[in-house]
C-alpha cells in the first residue's frame, strides 16, 4: 500500500473517543461506582527497611464501619526459590511487593489494608492496626547498596557465592574489546549517574473491585493491559481467571508505569472478605511513594576510536536500581547503550541492584535511555576531541540494514541514518546561537514488540463497523485502528467504532507497552477486515450467482472483477449488510496472533538550551525530534508520541529527582517539589517524521512511542555543554547543581 | 459531624447538597454529584485536573471547601458545551490532537477558557504560563498551546 494512494492512512482524523474526552464523560478508573460499594485503603510501612514479626488487626476489625481488614497471609505466597515469570515480573516479588510479606522493603510498602464504609473511616482504621518492627539498616543509593558493609535487603539472593544486593546480571559481547581499545587513537571513559525518576501519569492508580458470591468478580481499572490485570489478580488470590472480568477504564497516562498492578488484589481480597464492592484509589504522596519509578543508575562508559572518528571498541558498565526486589530494566540499558552503531568490539554489562525504594516499574524505553546517556555524552566528547561534527562521528559509525548489534540481532532495513541526515540538513542545525546558548544532539533505539494480539471486526445490521481490539489506548490508537480499517474498507472512518474489549469480550492481548499497540493491533485488525471483505464479496457472489473469485472490493463496495465476470451493479457494505440474513447471515471475522517483526526504532534529537549564569537555570529554547516510525497512520498522535517523549526526557535531564531523608523516607513525594516540566518550561517542540516503512508490517508500522524518551537526556545535557563549557556527568542539571558549577569554575578563575 | 446544607448554582443550574465541614468541591462533584469530569491528579492544587471556575473565577476544586458554594456559582467541564455543540476550545483540541490519555483535559479545557474570557488575544507566553498550574505528561504541551492560540484566533475573527 503505497502513501499517495490512502485516502485514511495518514489521515490526521478525529479520534473515536474523543469527544467524551473534552466533556467529562469518558470514565477514568476513579469515576466508575457501583450500588453497596466501600471504601478501601492501604497501610504503609513507616519504616525504609524492617523485619515483620507481627500484625494485630483486632482494633482496627473492631472499628465500626469497618467491613474487612487484610494483610499478606491473605494473599497468595510464593516461595522465593521458584521462578514465576508473568511478562516482565516474576510473582515471587509480585506477592512481596503489593503486600510486605517478611520485611516491609521501602517506606511506603503496604503492610495492610482495610475496607470501610467511607475512606475517612478506612483511614483511621489503618492507624489502629498494631504493626510490630523491628527496624533494620538501609540501603538507598546504588553505593550504599554496594558498599562491604551494606545491610542485605534479601538472605536468598547471592552473588558470586556470597549474600548480596546483586540480584543479577545482563551481558552482552560483540568481538574483543581489549584488541579494539589497543587500535584507538583516541580512548574516551566517563563515569555517569542518573537519578530514579517517576513515570508522572497524572492520574493516580485506582479500582473498582466486586467479588460475588459465586467468586465472580469484576475489576474496572486503569491498568496497561486488562489481561495482565485478570492474570496476576488471578494469581495472587487464588481465583480462577475464568471468573474475572477486568474491564479497562480510560487510562490517564501510564509510561509503563501501569503495566504493574498494586491495588487490584488488595480490593479483590477484601470485596470477598466484606462481600462488598470496593473501590480504591492511591494518593499523590502514595503513587510517588510506592509505585514506579524507573531506577537511578550508575556507570562508566568507554569508547575509542581512530583519528578519521570509525569506532574500533566501545564498553559500558551499568548499576541500575531495582527498588525493594529484582527486576531492574537492566536489558534496555546494555541491549540499547550502543544499538545506534556499528562497533566492531562490544561489550555491555548490567548489574540488578536492589535497595530500599519502591520497586521499580516499567517506563517508556525501560533502560535505554540510561544506556544511551553516557554513550551519547562520551561520543559528544569524542567529536571534540576528533575535531569532528557530531552527526558525522554518528553517521561514520551508524548502524544500518545488515550491521550486526553488540546485542545481538543484524538490522532489517532501518532509518537511523535517515534521522542523522534529515538532523544535519534541518534548519535547526544551523541556526545562529546567542550568548550562554548551546546546541546538543544525540540519538537513541529501541527495541520494539510485537506479541500477542486478538481484534473482532463486525459489521452492523445497518452496514456500518464495529472493532474491538484488547489493548488500552493511551495516546490515540484506535485513532489509528479507525484509519486503517477505513481504507481497507474503502468507507469513511466515522462510520467505524473503535472499542477497547474486556477481558471476557475479546481474546487473550498482551498489554500496551514496548511501542507495541499499534504495529500489532493494526496486523489483527487488517487480517479481522480482509476476512470480512472475503466475506462481503462471497455474499455478491451468491446475489449474483457468479464464483466468489470473480468478485473484488473496492471503494466500499463488492464489483464484478473485469468484464468475464458479468454486468453488474456494485453492492455497497450497507446493501450486502441489508441482505445478510438471506445471503449467509451475521457479518464478522476475527484474529488472534502472536505478532512478529516489530523491529526496533531509531531517533535523533536537536536541543539548544539558554543557561542562565546568575540562576543556573538550562531553559530549552529550541528543540527537534527526527525519527523513522515506518509510517505514520495517524500523525497528529505520532508527533504527540515524539513530543511527549522529548517533554520527560527534558524533565529527566534538568530536574526530576527523588529527595530522601536520612531515615529513608520521599521528601518530595507532590508535584511541587517533584518538578515535572510545566508548560512555562516548554518551548514548542519540533518534529520530523521520516518513513521507511517496515517491510514486515501490511502498513508498514513501526513502534514509535518510546525511541524519543532515548536521546533527550543527552541532547539537553550536551547542549549545555555547548553553552557554558562544563561537562555534566551526573543528572539532572538542576539549577543549584548548574550554578554549583558555575562557581566552582568562577572560584577556579 | 453534622453536616452543612449548601445551595449552590452549578453549570447554570441550582444545586443543593450536604457536605461534611471538611469536604473538598472535588469530592463534592464527583462522589456526591457524580460530576467526574473533575479529576483528581494530586489533591494539592499542583497538576490542575480538578480545575473549575468560582464566580468565574479559575479554581483547583481540589483546594475549596464545598461550604464555600454556597451562595456562588461554579462551572465544571460539563458545563462547557452548549448541548450539542462543543465549545470552540473542545473543537480545536479534537481536530489537533491536543489530548492524548485525556485525563488533563477537562481542567485545561476549562482553564484555557478562563483565560481566553479574560483576554481574547493571549501571546504564546501568556498561554503558557497562564497553563503552568495545568500538568500534561503527555503532549509536551505543543499542541495544546497551539490548540488555545488557534482557538483564540477563530473566536476573535466570529465576534468581528
Amino acid at each position: 500500500m503505497s502513501g499517495s494512494d490512502n485516502k485514511w492512512i495518514g489521515e490526521n482524523t478525529i479520534r473515536p473517543d474523543g469527544a467524551d474526552k473534552v466533556t467529562g464523560r469518558a470514565a477514568f478508573a476513579a469515576d466508575s461506582s457501583m450500588s453497596g460499594m466501600i471504601w478501601g485503603k492501604v497501610l504503609r510501612s513507616p519504616h525504609a527497611h524492617a523485619i515483620i514479626k507481627g500484625i494485630d488487626t483486632s482494633k482496627a476489625e473492631a472499628l465500626p464501619g469497618v467491613k474487612a481488614v487484610m494483610t499478606a497471609a491473605d494473599i497468595v505466597d510464593f516461595p522465593t526459590d521458584t521462578p514465576v515469570p508473568l511478562g516482565i515480573q516474576d510473582m515471587r516479588w509480585m506477592c512481596r511487593n503489593v503486600m510486605a510479606r517478611e520485611k516491609a522493603l521501602f517506606h511506603g510498602h503496604p503492610v495492610a489494608a482495610v475496607a470501610a464504609m467511607t475512606e475517612a473511616i478506612a483511614a483511621e482504621a489503618c492507624k489502629l492496626i498494631e504493626v510490630d518492627y523491628e527496624v533494620l539498616p538501609h540501603a538507598i543509593e546504588i553505593d550504599d547498596a554496594l558498599a562491604p558493609d551494606a545491610p542485605i535487603l534479601h538472605d536468598f539472593i547471592e552473588f558470586e557465592g556470597k549474600p548480596s544486593n546483586i540480584a543479577g546480571t545482563i551481558e552482552h559481547t560483540k568481538g574483543d574489546v581489549e584488541a579494539g581499545f589497543a587500535e584507538a587513537d583516541v580512548v574516551i571513559e566517563r563515569d555517569f549517574t542518573t537519578r530514579p525518576v517517576h513515570q508522572g501519569y497524572i492520574e493516580p492508580h485506582a479500582c473498582l473491585v466486586s467479588v460475588a458470591a459465586d467468586n465472580k468478580t469484576t475489576i474496572w481499572s486503569s491498568s496497561q493491559g486488562q489481561f495482565m490485570v485478570r492474570a496476576m489478580t488471578a494469581l495472587l488470590t487464588g481465583l480462577t481467571q475464568s471468573d474475572i472480568r477486568a474491564i479497562p477504564a480510560e487510562i490517564g497516562g501510564g509510561f509503563g508505569g501501569k503495566t504493574i498492578i498494586y491495588l487490584e488484589p488488595l480490593a479483590t481480597i477484601l470485596s470477598k472478605k466484606s462481600g462488598r464492592p470496593v473501590k480504591m484509589t492511591m494518593t499523590r504522596e502514595e503513587v510517588m511513594r510506592a509505585s514506579g519509578p524507573t531506577s537511578g543508575s550508575k556507570s562508566t562508559v568507554k569508547i575509542g576510536a581512530k583519528k578519521d572518528g570509525t569506532i574500533t571498541a566501545a564498553e559500558g558498565l551499568y548499576w541500575l536500581q531495582a527498588g525493594g526486589l529484582p527486576g531492574a530494566p537492566v536489558r534496555g540499558a546494555v541491549g540499547c547503550a550502543l544499538a545506534p552503531y556499528d562497533i566492531p568490539n562490544g561489550h555491555t554489562l548490567g548489574y540488578d541492584v536492589v535497595c530500599n525504594r519502591s520497586k521499580v516499574a516499567a517506563y517508556r524505553a525501560p533502560g535505554a535511555p540510561i544506556g544511551a546517556f553516557g554513550v551519547e555524552c562520551v561520543l559528544d566528547e569524542l567529536a571534540e576531541e576528533l575535531g569532528m561534527d557530531p552527526l558525522d562521528l554518528r553517521l561514520k559509525n551508524a548502524a544500518k540494514e545488515g550491521t550486526e548489534a553488540v546485542h545481538g540481532p543484524v538490522y532489517p532495513v532501518m532509518g537511523y541514518v535517515e534521522s542523522l541526515e534529515a538532523a544535519k540538513a534541518h534548519p535547526h542545525y544551523s541556526a545562529p546561537l546567542g550568548p550562554n546558548q548551546g546546541r546538543g544532539v544525540a540519538s537513541g533505539f529501541w527495541f520494539n514488540a510485537g506479541g500477542e494480539s486478538s481484534a473482532q471486526v463486525n459489521v452492523t445490521e445497518d452496514g456500518n463497523v464495529v472493532v474491538t481490539t484488547g489493548h488500552p489506548d493511551i495516546g490515540g490508537s484506535r485513532a489509528g485502528i479507525a484509519n486503517i480499517c477505513a481504507e481497507l474498507l474503502g468507507i469513511d472512518y466515522k462510520r467505524i467504532s473503535v472499542l477497547i474489549g474486556d477481558t471476557a469480550t475479546i481474546g487473550f492481548s498482551n498489554l500496551t507497552g514496548g511501542s507495541r499497540v499499534l504495529f500489532a493491533s493494526s496486523i489483527v485488525v487488517t487480517e479481522s477486515t480482509n476476512k470480512v471483505i472475503r466475506t462481503l464479496c462471497e455474499l455478491a457472489a451468491k446475489i449474483w450467482d457468479i464464483d466468489p473469485d470473480a468478485v473484488e472490493w473496492e471503494d466500499g463496495a463488492a464489483r464484478p472483477a473485469g468484464a468475464n465476470a458479468g454486468q453488474f451493479d456494485p453492492l455497497t457494505l450497507a446493501e450486502l449488510a441489508a441482505r445478510a440474513n438471506e445471503t449467509g447471515g451475521p457479518i464478522g471475522a476475527g484474529a488472534q496472533i502472536n505478532t512478529t517483526g516489530a523491529e526496533g526504532g531509531f531517533g535523533t534529537h536537536i536541543c539548544d538550551v539558554e543557561v542562565d549564569p546568575e540562576l543556573g537555570i538550562a531553559r530549552v529554547i529550541r528543540y527537534t525530534v527526527l525519527q523513522d516510525v515506518g509510517r505514520a497512520v495517524h500523525p497528529a498522535y505520532v508527533e504527540g508520541q515524539m513530543q511527549g517523549g522529548a517533554a520527560q526526557a527534558i524533565g529527566w535531564a534538568l530536574n526530576e529527582e527523588y529527595l530522601y531523608d536520612k531515615d529513608g523516607k520521599v521528601d518530595n513525594p507532590g508535584f511541587l517539589d517533584y518538578r515535572m516540566p510545566v508548560a512555562s518550561d516548554l518551548p514548542m517542540l519540533d518534529t520530523h517524521i521520516i518513513e521507511i516503512p517496515n517491510p514486515k508490517h501490511p502498513q508498514g508500522v513501526r513502534g514509535v512511542g518510546e525511541v524519543p524518551l532515548v536521546p533527550g537526556l543527552s541532547a539537553v545535557r550536551n547542549a549545555v555543554y555547548n553553552a557554558i563549557g562544563i561537562r555534566f556527568n551526573d543528572l539532572p542539571l538542576s539549577p543549584p547543581r548548574v550554578l554549583a558549577a558555575l562557581d566552582v569554575r568562577e572560584a577556579a578563575e | 459531624m453534622a453536616k452543612l446544607h449548601i445551595s449552590t448554582t452549578i453549570n447554570g443550574e441550582p444545586e443543593e447538597f450536604l457536605c461534611a465541614p471538611d469536604e473538598t468541591m472535588l469530592d463534592v462533584l464527583r462522589n456526591r454529584l457524580s460530576l467526574t469530569g473533575s479529576k483528581e491528579g494530586c489533591g494539592s492544587g499542583d497538576c490542575g485536573a480538578c480545575s473549575i471556575t468560582l464566580d468565574g473565577t479559575l479554581v483547583c476544586s481540589c483546594l475549596m471547601l464545598a461550604a464555600e458554594a454556597n451562595g456562588r456559582e461554579i462551572t465544571t467541564i460539563e458545563g462547557m458545551a452548549d448541548g450539542e455543540t462543543l465549545h470552540p476550545l473542545q473543537q480545536k483540541f479534537l481536530e489537533e490532537a491536543a489530548l492524548q490519555c485525556g485525563i488533563c483535559t477537562p481542567g485545561m479545557l476549562v482553564a484555557a477558557k478562563a483565560l481566553l474570557d479574560e483576554n481574547p488575544n493571549p501571546s504564546e507566553t501568556e498561554v503558557r504560563f497562564w497553563l503552568a498550574g495545568n500538568l500534561c505528561r503527555c503532549t509536551g504541551y505543543d499542541k495544546i498551546v497551539r490548540a488555545v492560540l488557534d482557538t483564540a484566533a477563530d473566536m476573535r475573527e466570529a465576534a468581528q
